[in-house]
């Protein structure tokens, strides 16, 4: 298969960037669209041009870390999956494709489609987490959760923090990212502890990275490779409400000093 | 010990610049590629002594390609994937060879690591708990010298060693 390839080069942020064209030749039809982007690079690096830069990992859908805005949408044209479990037959011979990074502001570009994702980090650090006692393993009927709740956490599990969310919305919002991590500890009985301080401080730590604000579009849904469900960001909204309006908890000295 | 770090990081550097300036004609995935064939052809998980022999040889090979004729542009003051690439597969080298060395002084077949030389009748891993129950650590002697086998000893106080069967 033949393919005419418009990638957005950008040396790094301070750089301006722009789109350049290339010719690719006799790539194979079950070749991912990372093997493609690899023998891409492999042709400028013998040509002595700079090899487009982008991100990937385990290339298995699994570590969130691949990008890429293709032609138009994130992950590109096909649906549920991530960019590296993409494969070339889902385009047409002689097709043009164009392969931008990631676009919003809280993810500037590093260089051409890395974009850095840190702040998605800092959300974490922020409240995503759960305090636990380590040590033995506990009993396995020790903390019973039923089968409809486990589900549904482990669906909002699934986010692999890739930020395809942001990127898609109008709003360049990171709801859907920070609705599943809430929601999927609000629902197990581990994630009780910190249920109300973990929703205050994560969507505070959202605000402060610049994130854009909800606007209930959907684009998020639809688009993640993981197919998070728009009830998440519903009970991250609850979640919200409940510690901003109805809280128990209050602050300890050490935390008010903190700030 | 307190200055290891030190004499890493000009290491680094050292192979960094190296790298950098060698400007060939093979690229990082090329040799990557070669590398990881033979380890896959000859130290898979069914090898021979005559194998391990030819892949210690091919791999001085892709050792010399690597440091004479890799091809890695830009530079170590920007995010450089090649670079990294290249320092990783650097590594890898290193790794196979000394798997390779490992592999071929162990005359025993053990779990999934296959000597076809040892085999029992039926064909199945013929393990040598005389000689070969040990862990072997091997230790870096600089560049060019052969690594020393550090052997910890695998003692069985309680339990005998004994052979699986799963038939």
């Amino acid at each position: 298969m033949d393919f005419t390839l418009k990638i957005w080069r950008q040396k790094d942020a301070q750089s301006q960037g722009q789109f350049k064209t290339y010719q690719l030749t006799g790539i194979g039809a079950d070749n991912s669209f990372m093997e493609m982007l690899d023998e891409l690079n492999e042709h400028l690096i013998k040509n002595n041009e700079d090899p487009v830069h982008f991100d990937h990992d385990c290339r298995e859908g699994i570590c969130g870390t691949c990008s890429l805005y293709i032609n138009g949408r994130p992950h590109g044209p096909q649906k549920a999956i991530t960019t590296c479990q993409l494969h070339m037959r889902s385009f047409k011979d002689k097709d043009t494709i164009t392969i931008e990074p990631w676009r919003a502001q809280t993810f500037p570009v590093i260089r051409d489609l890395v974009v850095d994702r840190s702040a998605f980090d800092r959300i974490i650090q922020s409240g995503g987490y759960i305090s636990v006692n380590t040590g033995g393993v506990p009993d396995a009927n020790e903390t019973p959760i039923t089968t409809s709740k486990a589900n549904n956490a482990m669906d909002a599990a699934s986010c692999i923090g890739c930020g395809a969310c942001v990127a898609v919305c109008k709003n360049a919002s990171a709801m859907l990212f920070v609705a599943a991590k809430i929601s999927h500890l609000a629902q197990l009985p581990q994630g009780k502890v910190e249920a109300e301080s973990r929703a205050e401080s994560m969507v505070a730590q959202m605000d402060k990275e610049g994130f854009g604000l909800c606007t209930n579009t959907g684009a998020c849904s639809v688009e993640c490779p993981k197919e998070i469900s728009l009830t998440h960001i519903a009970r991250l909204n609850r979640q919200y409400y409940k510690a901003k309006q109805a809280s128990d908890y209050i602050p300890d000295k050490e935390e008010i000093h903190e700030g | 010990m307190t200055w290891y770090p030190l004499i890493i990081r000009s290491f680094s550097k050292r192979s960094i610049q190296k790298i950098l300036s060698i400007n060939g004609s093979s690229t990082v995935d090329e040799i990557h590629k070669e590398l990881g064939k033979i380890m896959w052809d000859y130290c898979g998980m069914s090898r021979t002594a005559q194998g391990l022999s030819d892949a210690r040889e091919k791999i001085q090979a892709v050792k010399q390609q690597f440091w004479n004729d890799v091809k890695v542009l830009g530079t170590n003051d920007e995010l450089n994937m090649s670079l990294e690439k290249a320092g990783r597969v650097a590594d890898f080298i290193e790794l196979g060879a000394l798997m390779i060395e490992d592999a071929l002084h162990r005359n025993e077949s053990c779990g999934g690591h296959f000597r076809e030389e040892y085999q029992t009748e039926e064909g199945e891993a013929l393990r040598d708990d005389e000689h070969f129950a040990y862990v072997g650590a091997w230790e870096y002697q600089g560049e060019g010298n052969q690594e020393v086998q550090n052997k910890e000893q695998l003692q069985f106080e309680n339990v005998k060693l004994s052979q699986r069967s799963y038939k």
